[in-house]
């Protein structure tokens, strides 16, 4: 049997249209969109944490010149393969102690250096300063890095916009150029740059430009697919919205988080893409660094002198994950919906 | 009803196929003709993939016809450049609602910039100020909370999100609305607040609506008259009573037959009529007049003999 409260009558009150307004009401305060983006981006631990060590980073290879303790390319055959030493300090790893001929033996007394010559990093088999090479290295692979970011930006997006939006036939001449282009290897693009130019940064750029974009255009196509068929894109139509104004108020946001995500892949890709190249050798020219020079250089010698390659690889890692977590928080934060 | 006045839209042999020539080629819409009156609402049902809201896109220029004609207020807008400035002026005659609350609201804007669009676009307001007190006033049109102009479309229900893309499409100050399925996605308890928002609003502007549906019984409350749409043809246009009282054509009858009634003891003896389409379709028919006021799609002799 179903059973029914006995509610008295006095109980029960008419509601006031008012009460209405009430109900709709809706809890959470109202901030602006930047506000909302740094809140949630602030509110994710992780993130957080890899903003600031990029930063760090990103600040110390600005200012490269100021910060770097010693001339990056500055030779002295003398002091080739010194191992770490902070002032001083007796820390292990870092208190210039080595083995030589099978005794452990203090380095840098050896070698006839004066009293105060510290290596933070040690020295590579030219005697130059590690860290300041690695600073100098992080710069140079960052530079790379944004610029194909830029690329991906300049050549990807509006290309992949307008292959999406266009639809039909502008659609099928724009997917066939990239078709071609993804055809043809990364590697060879960059040799045959080889031919025209030096070695060096410009002709990696150059390969970048000419390759890197089309995983960017060929997302962001498919997406726009999807979205221009969407109600709200529709009914901006209908408002008589011009396609420019639909792409950047209505395209560009919804495909924000494509964006942050390719882009966040872009960056490990060029730096190790740099990295690959000059640990082959025909990436950057001696005696410049990059931190794949530097890893090639660490890498021959890493039976014996096992520091010259672990402090670029950790930097490299730390870029290439602080960037991926970072991107992944960024996604979170520019949607409106994601919990918080 | 209104026959005599002039129609604010004239639909005349609107065909709209996609794919020409293809082995995948659609007839979405093939040959329709009708007219709207002002002030009106004409109601458009059938089933799934008839064809209903293709004709609304095409009627608000969504998609190129492919043939026929679309008069709005005696101008053939079929044909209209998209940036010429009459194309401007009828993107604010003629407005739209959409089905998908959820997908209609862009999800990256806040509530007064999707209301707004429509004001920027057109330059209906001067500054911030004018602006944010039109988005207020287009808000209690649709009995929201002006407060919740600065929120984003995911913190709101399907009912307030249907108001707000009401308020969106009321914002330039339209004639003739195109309602598609606005009502269709939302609960039932809902579907009443949206349908007698959009009839107060009608009253209030005298606008006129084009409401595309398949909700039988919604589509009679809401509407004047009706059409019936299969296989993207009118097989019948009526009055809404008529409709339901003397449906003339078989698939307006096995539609009919098919509405569930909240009654028990009528659902046991409901039978629902079948329809078979290579029974009731011919080369030679025509939607003609075969009663005052209501056209049936037929070949002439049987229009002749409804007529006597």
């Amino acid at each position: 049997m179903e059973q029914t409260p006995q509610i008295p009558k006095e109980k029960f009150k008419m509601i006031h249209e008012d009460d209405n307004q009430e109900q709709e009401k809706i809890g959470t305060p109202s901030l602006t969109y930047l506000q909302d983006v740094r809140r949630r981006l602030l509110s994710n631990k992780v993130a957080t944490v890899c903003m600031v060590l990029l930063s760090i980073i990103v600040l110390i290879s600005v200012f490269a010149p100021i910060v770097a303790p010693h001339n990056p390319n500055e030779q002295k055959v003398e002091y080739a393969n010194l191992p770490p030493k902070i002032g001083e300090a007796n820390i292990p790893g870092f208190n210039g102690m080595q083995k030589r001929g099978g005794k452990v033996v203090n380095a840098y007394k050896e070698v006839g250096a004066p009293k105060g010559t510290t290596y933070l990093l040690g020295t590579d088999y030219l005697g130059r300063d590690l860290l300041s090479r690695i600073i100098y290295g992080t710069r140079l692979s960052l530079i790379v890095a944004i610029l194909a970011t830029l690329v991906d930006l300049i050549i990807g997006l509006p290309y992949g916009i307008i292959s999406g939006w266009k639809g039909g036939r502008t659609d099928i001449v724009l997917q066939r150029i990239i078709e071609i282009i993804s055809s043809i290897p990364n590697l060879i693009v960059v040799i045959l740059m080889m031919i025209i130019l030096k070695p060096g940064l410009a002709s990696i750029v150059i390969a970048i430009a000419l390759t890197d974009w089309v995983t960017m255009a060929r997302l962001i196509r498919a997406q726009t697919f999807q979205l221009k068929e969407q109600e709200y894109i529709l009914a901006a139509r209908t408002l008589g919205e011009s396609s420019t104004k639909i792409a950047t108020k209505h395209l560009i946001p919804n495909l924000s988080s494509t964006i942050i995500i390719q882009t966040m892949f872009t960056i490990p890709n060029a730096i190790f893409f740099e990295a690959f190249l000059s640990f082959i050798g025909i990436g950057i020219p001696a005696p410049n660094a990059s931190l794949g020079t530097l890893l090639s250089d660490g890498q021959k010698a890493f039976r014996f002198l096992p520091y010259q390659m672990w402090a670029p690889a950790i930097v490299l890692s730390i870029i290439m994950i602080a960037t991926n977590l970072l991107g992944d928080g960024l996604r979170d934060a520019f949607d409106p919906q994601s919990s918080d | 009803m209104a026959d005599e006045k002039t129609p604010i839209v004239q639909v005349k042999h609107l065909k709209q196929y996609f794919n020409i020539g293809k082995p995948n080629e659609v007839k979405a819409v093939d040959d329709v003709t009708f007219d709207i009156y002002p002030g009106e609402t004409f109601g458009l049902v059938g089933e799934s993939g008839s064809g209903k809201s293709t004709t609304g896109r095409s009627i608000i220029r969504l998609y190129n016809p492919t043939s026929g004609q679309i008069l709005f207020k005696g101008q053939d807008i079929s044909k209209l450049k998209n940036r010429s400035p009459k194309m401007k002026q009828f993107r604010r005659d003629m407005q739209m609602i959409f089905q998908d609350p959820y997908a209609s609201l862009n999800p990256r804007m806040k509530v007064k910039d999707i209301i707004a669009e429509g004001l920027d676009i057109h330059g209906l307001v001067k500054n911030d100020d004018e602006r944010e007190k039109r988005i207020k006033e287009l808000l209690g049109m649709v009995h929201l909370n002006p407060e919740h102009m600065t929120r984003y479309p995911y913190e709101f229900s399907g009912g307030q999100r249907q108001r707000i893309g009401i308020a969106r499409a009321l914002a330039v100050d339209p004639q003739f609305i195109i309602a598609d399925e606005p009502i269709s996605a939302l609960d039932v308890s809902i579907q009443a607040q949206v349908v007698n928002l959009l009839q107060d609003i009608q009253k209030q502007q005298g606008l006129t609506y084009m409401f595309i549906a398949h909700d039988l019984s919604m589509v009679k409350y809401i509407s004047d008259r009706i059409a019936v749409m299969y296989h993207g043809k009118i097989v019948e246009l009526a009055d809404a009573d008529e409709i339901y009282s003397h449906p003339l054509h078989a698939y307006t009858q096995s539609l009919l037959s098919a509405i569930p009634v909240p009654d028990p003891e009528v659902e046991k003896t409901r039978k629902r009529i079948d329809f078979d389409h290579s029974k009731h379709f011919t080369d030679n028919q025509t939607l003609q007049e075969v009663l005052p006021g209501h056209f049936l799609y037929c070949d002439d002799a049987t229009a002749a003999k409804f007529k006597n």
